[in-house]
């Protein structure tokens, strides 16, 4: 075996051992460029804090992650594969932004939207025990159990988003995809949800979560990236706050309000 | 056993041979005539109800209560995904497949069915759009009107060009008639309710997910823009079915406005579409009954019950019962208090 195949070889299964692997990715809304020569791996476990200004490019570089946007030049490996065209649908449970308040409206209850994480596995046909199961345990991880009768839009801010995070966990998803989840919120139920973030990561999901308060993001994530079409920073949340990456991305002076927990 | 042999039996013993599709004619009309028609007889003697035995109305009665099953079937992911105006716009375009047709018919003398041309034209023109919302980046209500106007100003032209076109009985198409309900306009829709049911049935998942968070069925892989496909033809199939009963400016409420009805009521998204088969049940019955004893329009009259429906859930669920008794003149200054404390002594409901 040449050094040549050993390289190629021993960089396929770093790869595969990845959730997500950018590499060199640009991307433009015909002439404006949104994202530009970024490459950032998410390793398994991980708790990825995706950060930046407004209309940095973040929720389109987590499309682009997650295979739903095809990047100009570069590549996404998701799971070890072209994101493009991974198939096995239930391995992502995702919260676009705004899913929740669009959900308000929908005459659903809380066990038919959770119930849509078992959908990627069986589309159609008879649930089985397991699915049956599947879908119990997630109500009862995020203790919405009482709830699950009722309407979505019934319920409060906080336990919306519990309804989502549980359509994941019935999917028995490796990777759960949140994408500003709590804006309107109430602060409290914020912290307790993101609390049950931190438990679910303990448990081994991995985590992308765009949020714009960087203060929550610091004290949750377990990594930091910084994006502003380019990337600023990427690693320990504790360097992001030391050091001026952040003033960088958004072009002013910042401060992080730092949570007391 | 095969449908042929099924309907040679059902035949009495009749010797011929028919194709398959001749064997299920010839068995719906069995059904239609000698099982329903003679069971609407007898409903009719016991009842005392004369209507009730015309064979005409029979079938009325049977068209109406299948449209009331797929308007809503199809409507309910309709109207949750915003796209209400799909139907009427997808409506009017197949006024233009009417005109489509009875044009081909008179100028290269053909004997087209007008209604095969306008599912032609409607399932065309729903893909068209369907397009549209996805790559040209209109605003779908814009795309939708642009669809709905120019599709009706290519039937009017289409209809003036042809000659006696509005002898034809174009009115008929427009407001809908319930005389002109052919055996094979009932067969059509049956046919029509076991397929739409079926397909709504076997993608009732993937159509849900999509209707509900489409960016989230993306991602987990579902094949978002096959089913928003599948529910804009499904749309068309239906509009098309209704249409010559509820006339094609009317017959888009059927997917809409019970729909909406059940909107403040149900729970879930199952029993939505339930409630909302109950309300258009409802408003057909009463709608053809009341076309029939005035003679009036029957797509009108179906349009006036659902929409008293849709109020009058509207004014039990939303309205505030103490808000309507402000409003009501006070004689010599009894305060509301005092009415709403009446009320209660009544027995009279509160919200």
């Amino acid at each position: 075996m040449t050094t040549e195949t050993a390289g190629a070889e021993s960089l396929r299964r770093r790869s595969e051992e990845l959730v997500v692997s950018v590499d060199d990715v640009s991307f433009a809304y015909g002439d404006l460029p949104v994202i530009e020569s970024v490459s950032i791996d998410v390793e398994p476990g991980a708790f990825l804090g995706l950060v930046g200004p407004n209309g940095s490019g973040k929720s389109t570089l987590l499309n682009l992650m997650l295979g739903l946007q095809k990047p100009d030049t570069g590549t996404v490996q998701l799971f070890g594969e072209p994101a493009g065209e991974f198939d096995a649908g239930e391995r992502i449970g995702y919260v676009p932004q705004n899913a929740t308040a669009a959900a308000d409206r929908m005459p659903v209850t809380v066990r038919e939207l959770v119930t849509m994480g078992r959908y990627p596995r069986r589309l159609v046909g008879r649930f089985s025990d397991e699915d049956r199961r599947a879908i119990d345990d997630a109500l009862r991880a995020v203790e919405i159990t009482d709830l699950a009768d009722r309407r979505v839009g019934q319920l409060s801010g906080g336990q919306r988003q519990r309804v989502f995070i549980a359509r994941a966990l019935a999917a028995e998803a490796d990777l759960l995809a949140l994408d500003e989840p709590t804006v309107g919120v109430d602060a409290e139920s914020r912290e307790a949800f993101y609390e049950l973030l931190a438990d679910l990561n303990d448990s081994g999901l991995t985590i992308l979560l765009i949020e714009h308060d960087i203060g929550v993001v610091t004290t949750y994530a377990s990594e930091i990236a910084c994006l502003n079409r380019r990337l600023y920073f990427d690693g320990d949340p504790e360097d992001f706050v030391a050091t001026d990456a952040l003033a960088a991305a958004y072009g002013t002076d910042q401060h992080v309000l730092t949570h007391d927990h | 056993m095969t449908s042929h042999h099924l309907a040679t039996i059902l035949l009495q013993g009749s010797t011929d041979s028919f194709s398959p599709i001749e064997s299920l004619w010839r068995l719906f009309e069995w059904l239609l005539v000698d099982v329903y028609g003679t069971g609407m007889n007898l409903l009719s003697e016991l009842l005392g109800v004369r209507m009730l035995g015309y064979p005409y109305m029979q079938r009325a009665y049977l068209a109406a209560v299948c449209i009331a099953v797929i308007g809503p079937l199809v409507g309910t992911f309709l109207v949750h995904r915003e796209l209400s105006m799909l139907a009427d716009t997808l409506a009017h375009t197949a006024f233009a497949g009417v005109a489509v047709g009875l044009f081909l018919n008179a100028a290269l003398s053909l004997s087209l069915s007008p209604l095969l041309t306008a599912m032609i034209v409607a399932v065309g023109t729903a893909l068209l759009v369907e397009l549209l919302i996805d790559y040209a980046d209109a605003y779908s209500d814009t795309s939708l009107a642009i669809v709905l106007t120019t599709g009706f100003a290519l039937g009017s032209v289409l209809i003036t060009a042809t000659d006696g076109g509005i002898a034809v009985g174009i009115d008929a198409y427009l407001f809908g008639s319930l005389s002109t309900v052919s055996k094979d306009n009932v067969g059509l829709l049956v046919a029509m309710s076991l397929l739409i049911g079926t397909l709504v049935t076997v993608a009732y998942r993937p159509l849900l997910y999509v209707t509900v968070d489409a960016t989230a069925a993306r991602a987990a892989r579902i094949n978002v823009r096959l089913y928003k496909r599948l529910m804009v033809v499904l749309t068309a199939l239906v509009v098309v079915s209704a249409m010559q009963i509820m006339g094609v400016i009317l017959v888009a409420a059927m997917l809409v406005v019970p729909v909406a009805t059940a909107g403040f009521v149900a729970q879930s998204f199952k029993q939505s579409i339930l409630l909302a088969i109950l309300a258009a049940e409802f408003a057909v019955l009463s709608g053809v009954t009341l076309a029939y004893v005035y003679g009036i329009a029957a797509g009108g009259s179906i349009v006036l019950s659902a929409a008293a429906v849709y109020a009058t859930v509207l004014v039990v669920t939303k309205v505030d019962i103490r808000w309507v008794l402000r409003l009501l003149p006070t004689r010599s200054g009894p305060s509301v208090e005092h009415a709403e404390q009446g009320l209660e002594a009544d027995g009279g409901e509160r919200e």
